[in-house]
């Protein structure tokens, strides 16, 4: 289960629906020894693409050496999907290499008409299995 | 004299632990980010693999030279020398 504050959902979501129709990524850290999530940081969608995402990788490289330095952990990586459900793709589910880290997926297609899609996922071994969303 | 090959330390992901027994920082030698590759893989078996498509980098893996992402300075080409550090990370990506 992802326990997450809602100023974390929002920030998540506000984030998502300003860089639209583009896809919107980043995470929360948390403490390593609690792995709750403590710290949003935004990362640039280095594909500047509605239908693919990638960590720029200088910031990347930052974002994981400040971790190690403040024994953080990627608690939360999350994108959007801006077009289709908040739903892994078979790409998310490839190239997702965190198998601690929960995958949060946003969507902000039309049809939502500014409702909220908000569903979080473990991706291990190539297999996404949805896990329950507790918002405090 | 023999001109030494430098070695030097490599910072491993999660995801490669299972390679390494668990150890997040190994060390392999090499002149070149090639040849570090090749040492890499006869240490750890089937770190290459992780790594290289077709002889090359694979797409989805970010490799870095001290600061530098590799892709920017000579990829496998890269030269080596003693004290430089090595940090492999797979690409955070995907699509819709």
């Amino acid at each position: 289960m992802l326990s997450i504050s809602q100023e974390f959902v929002d920030a998540i979501y506000a984030h998502a629906r300003a860089d639209h129709p583009d896809e919107a990524c980043g995470v929360i850290v948390g403490p390593a020894s609690t792995g709750i999530p403590t710290r949003h940081i935004p990362m640039r969608n280095a594909a500047m693409s509605p239908t693919f995402y990638e960590f720029d990788s200088m910031e990347m490289l930052k974002l994981y050496r400040d971790l190690d330095d403040r024994d953080e952990v990627l608690v939360v990586i999350y994108h959007s999907h801006t077009s289709t459900q908040a739903h892994p793709s078979r790409t998310d589910i490839a190239y997702a290499s965190e198998p601690d880290a929960h995958y949060v997926l946003v969507s902000t297609r039309e049809e939502l008409a500014g409702a909220n899609e908000f569903r979080s996922f473990r991706i291990v071994d190539g297999v996404a299995t949805e896990e329950p969303v507790q918002i405090r | 004299m023999a001109v030494s090959t430098p070695e030097i330390d490599i910072r491993i992901p999660t995801i490669l632990l299972p390679y390494t027994s668990g150890e997040k920082s190994v060390q392999a030698s090499g002149s070149t980010l090639a040849e570090l590759v090749a040492d890499l893989d006869r240490r750890f078996p089937g770190m290459g693999e992780r790594l290289l498509e077709d002889g090359k980098l694979r797409r989805f893996i970010n490799v870095y030279l001290n600061d530098e992402d590799v892709r920017f300075i000579g990829s496998l080409d890269a030269p080596i020398s003693s004290g430089d550090s090595l940090t492999i990370l797979p690409a955070v990506a995907g699509g819709s």
